[in-house]
């Protein structure tokens, strides 16, 4: 039994109904209770669908129990599919559901519906959203391009010379991190390299075209999250062979397109980087010279994640103090990226305690999901949203993708702008400390009957543990310490007692202040 | 009302089983917390209930909400781990965090009703090693057991055992039940005590050290008309359940006024001269709406149970016509003054078969659809214009001052319609 505040990740029933919902011609008869019906809101509300998800719910209730929830559950699934007549139906259990044991997957199967039917196992108490969805999008691939798998051995046709590579687009579902935009961008990149997408899936595909699945030379994970578990089964069916890295961005970005190109045989030239991506330039120019060293905190999926780091360290110039993710399918990919920057992974689901770490660390940027953006309200620190769970601010009307070039773009304001905001508000901070800029001065254009300046007020200090707060400062030395610029003093106030306290220092000095200086360096 | 005579013909009810498109019990959690301040609500069950709050909650709360999620785990079920200890070490932790809490609900959902975890043990149990600084109770909010407001009503009816007994000598007193924002409750109590109706208090309490007494002597008026199980715990408790209609618009609050006035032996004469200017003034209010709404077709889906009330409303002081009035549940006889007063022959939907009733809906293609949030924006996509009725459980809308309130929450929806051009 766990407590749990806030979940990052839904159950993964929600995740089999991202890929329902993200498809066209299927249909989801889930067996649950009324109460799961909540989850339509997060298609239509959240992300604003103009149509409900294709879901029914049995919907049984207490008095069902003693007589019979199987009958229900055969009675809805003919309905929605006399109602829906969709093109495959998925069948599965809601947590309650699961603990009945109905088998929702045989009870269907003896309808003997002229469509396929693919049953899903989702292990409710154990396994989350982002796993629900894997193993959903795996199941239907293995049912609908099944069937089309050549004898095992049989060697893979050479593609006919002049025709065009073609690929499949695997992982972009409902409800998904910029999935939207993210896939725009990608097909431009794909037209750039005179690559053909052969079905782009689950985002808008049909039953029809995941039979089609085995026809593409090779396979794009997008999400590994979703779409990693149905590639490798594809390259182990058909021999496909998948492009793993996400392209988000420049440098990631540049990867996939020379891999892309590699596999597809084709030259990377016309895909690569051209004067509309800004993010190289922007991160040189003069005035992005504070971002330099701003220690950053990370925390989403692990591909936001991941990508995040990379983009923070190599494209920013960003401390990287801390990486995590709730995504423990991958936490091997995320412990790696973390070892690469030299810091320890937090992998973990428990919202506490990456609050705990973030109010630890005292990053100086946050850039996590909606969770890790209320702790940083808390604490006072900028942060920007990298990943997941969605929020509908995360579904913005104008064209916002992660990956590609314009992904840079988008990612290089969507992380600054915050700084910038927090710097202002420093700045406020600060004039509200000066002698002609207090509370209760009056605007200057309206004549000085100003009032005298009030006690300044304190500025907010980081939370510090036993040791650090049993140290003092000398009078001389606080006044000292005052003088630092206002957008220094927190590190510096940091440094020094942490100087202190690890040389046995009681009282901090001017001297010590200096010492300290010294040490730690700008 | 001699009118109501006249319009009297027993409404026409449909009894549809389906899909019900409805939130579970546990939603309540969102504005009970709100309401009692000093009270933190466990649910007992998985990833998805903890989900189902987090998400109808709407927006993600600054905070750290008075609520949370014990979730369940495969080595709970498997038997590996024993559930009261792990429900124990939940608690212990939970209450080392949270040192305000007074009153702590453990509330039951369908996984833990499922594989029937005994909550009210694991209340007492932890009542006892937790006493006197925390009381622990339990009720059930379970989707297979309860809809939406039915939530609100498990948790009053377990609070109705703990409520202390009134002194026998004490004489008549009011009791209001049913969550009501605290601005109403305050507007409320000023009009009972003009009317020398009281003592008054209020279930539930603000703070969980400060519950209403009860007793034989003890009117209890509802607020709200999804309490049953409320009421018939304050019946074993000896009280007395006034019926009256609900005090949602000027007609409404009258006569829920009229009702606790006549239990205390006050004149009807005195409740209109009392209520007088707060009528005038909500009346005025009104009429602005009522030029933009009378005559417009409205259908409600099911939701909440205010729905027959809220129609009443609609039908009666704002002169829309009712197509269709969904309910989960029909308590008819806690609604019997409010059915007496819908206009005959107004069709009542009682529980839910959502494609059905989407496909009526369709076919009447009503000026205003007052629906949930899985329904709104497909409509609204549909062409038809919607009303989410959640909000008529967080908005202040219960008597005089908040009637044109309530109208205006039906009229926004077509006022922005006229608005927008593009």
């Amino acid at each position: 039994m766990e407590l749990t505040v806030w979940t990052y990740e839904g159950p993964p029933h929600v995740g089999a109904m991202r890929i329902a919902t993200a498809m066209e011609g299927v249909h989801y008869v889930l067996h649950a209770p009324q109460g799961d019906t909540y989850a339509d809101l997060l298609f239509t509300m959240i992300e604003r669908r103009a149509k409900r998800p294709p879901v029914t719910y049995t919907t049984f209730q207490a008095r069902d129990l003693g007589s019979d929830t199987a009958e229900l559950f055969q009675t809805a699934a003919r309905e929605a599919y006399e109602r829906f007549r969709p093109a495959a139906m998925l069948v599965g259990a809601s947590c309650t559901a699961e603990l009945i044991q109905d088998d929702p997957g045989g009870l269907a199967k003896a309808l003997n519906l002229p469509i396929p039917v693919v049953p899903l196992e989702l292990p409710a108490y154990q396994r989350k959203e982002n796993w629900g969805a894997a193993e959903t999008f795996y199941q239907m691939v293995r049912a609908l391009a099944g069937p089309a798998v050549p004898p095992p051995g049989s060697q893979r046709p050479a593609r006919p010379a002049g025709q065009a590579a073609r690929c499949n687009v695997l992982g972009p579902t409902a409800l998904g991190f910029r999935h939207r935009d993210d896939v725009a961008e990608v097909k431009r990149l794909l037209d750039r390299l005179g690559v053909q997408i052969n079905v782009l899936a689950p985002w808008q595909a049909t039953p029809a075209d995941l039979a089609r699945l085995g026809e593409a030379d090779f396979n794009i994970v997008l999400y590994p999250e979703i779409a990693q578990q149905a590639a490798s089964w594809l390259q182990r069916s058909f021999g496909q062979p998948m492009v793993t890295t996400v392209p988000i961005g420049v440098g990631a970005t540049t990867d996939f397109i020379r891999e892309v190109a590699a596999l597809a045989g084709v030259a990377p030239e016309p895909a690569l980087a051209g004067p509309e991506l800004r993010l190289p330039w922007y991160s040189r120019s003069v005035d992005s010279t504070y971002l330099t060293g701003k220690r950053v905190f990370i925390f989403g999926d692990a591909t936001h994640a991941v990508a995040a780091a990379r983009i923070a360290a190599e494209e920013l110039g960003f401390a990287v103090v801390g990486l995590g993710t709730y995504s423990r399918e991958f936490a091997r990919e995320v412990r790696a990226a973390a070892k690469r920057l030299e810091l320890e992974a937090l992998i973990t689901d428990d919202y506490l305690e990456v609050e705990a770490k973030i109010a630890e660390l005292q990053p100086e940027l946050v850039l996590g999901t909606q969770m890790e953006r209320h702790v940083a309200k808390r604490l006072g620190i900028p942060c920007a949203l990298i990943s997941a769970p969605m929020h509908v601010q995360d579904f913005p009307a104008r064209y916002s993708p992660q990956m590609g070039f314009e992904g840079a773009n988008v990612i290089f304001d969507a992380w600054v702008h915050p700084l910038m905001m927090g710097l202002e508000e420093h700045l406020l901070g600060m004039f509200r400390e000066d002698f002609e800029f207090h509370d209760g001065a009056a605007p200057s254009h309206l004549g000085s009957h100003a009032a005298l300046p009030e006690a300044p007020v304190p500025s907010p200090q980081p939370a510090r543990d036993a040791a650090v707060a049993a140290l003092a400062w000398a009078q001389d030395a606080e006044l000292e310490l005052k003088k630092i610029p206002f957008f220094v003093r927190g590190k510096a106030r940091r440094n020094t007692e942490r100087f202190a306290s690890e040389r046995g220092v009681q009282t901090i000095t001017v001297e010590t202040l200096y010492d300290a200086k010294a040490h730690f360096g700008r | 009302m001699s009118t109501a005579a006249t319009l009297c013909a027993p409404p026409a009810i449909l009894r549809e089983r389906g899909q019900h498109e409805v939130f579970c019990g546990l939603t309540g959690i969102i504005w009970l917390h709100r309401k009692i301040q000093d009270a933190f609500f466990l649910v007992v069950g998985s990833r998805t209930c903890a989900h189902l709050i987090q998400s109808a909650a709407g927006v993600m709360i600054f905070a750290e909400p008075r609520f949370a999620t014990a979730i369940i785990g495969e080595r709970d079920l498997a038997g590996l781990a024993d559930v009261n200890d792990e429900l124990d070490r939940v608690v212990g932790r939970l209450l080392e965090r949270r040192p305000d809490i007074r009153l702590l609900f453990l509330v039951g959902s369908c996984p833990s009703e499922v594989i029937k975890l005994d909550l009210g043990r694991a209340a007492e149990r932890l009542s006892k090693s937790f006493a006197p600084k925390v009381r622990v109770l339990n009720y059930s909010g379970s989707g297979i057991e309860t809809t939406f407001t039915q939530g609100e009503d498990a948790c009053l009816a377990a609070l109705v055992p703990e409520l202390p007994a009134a002194p026998e000598s004490a004489g008549p007193a009011l009791l209001v039940a049913g969550a009501l924002a605290d601005v109403v409750e305050d507007q409320l109590a000023r009009l009972f005590s003009d009317l020398g109706v009281g003592p008054v208090r209020f279930l539930p309490a603000r703070r969980a050290d400060d519950l209403p007494p009860v007793g034989p002597d003890t009117r209890v008026l509802l607020a709200q008309p999804f309490l049953a199980e409320t009421a018939r715990a304050l019946e074993q408790r000896g009280a007395q359940i006034l019926t009256a209609p609900f005090p949602l618009g000027v007609e409404g609050t009258t006569r829920w006024l009229e009702a606790a006035a006549e239990a205390f032996g006050r004149p009807a004469s005195l409740v209109q001269t009392v209520t007088e200017p707060a009528r005038q003034r909500a009346a005025r209010a009104l009429g602005r709406y009522r030029e933009l709404l009378a005559g417009k077709r409205v259908f409600l889906f099911p939701d909440s149970q205010l729905e027959p009330p809220l129609a009443r409303f609609l039908a009666r002081e704002l002169d829309m016509q009712l197509i269709e009035v969904g309910t989960p549940y029909l308590h008819k006889q806690h609604l019997a003054a409010e059915l007496a007063l819908l206009p005959a022959g107004t069709r009542i939907a009682e529980g839910q078969h959502v494609e059905n009733q989407l496909d009526r809906c369709r076919v009447a293609k009503p000026d205003l659809v007052v629906c949930g949030l899985g329904l709104a924006n497909p409509l609204e996509a549909e062409g038809l214009t919607t009303k989410w009725s959640i909000e008529l459980l967080f908005t202040p809308i219960q008597g005089y001052e908040q009637a044109a309130d309530l109208a205006e929450l039906f009229a926004r929806p077509l006022i922005r319609r006229t608005r927008l051009v593009a």
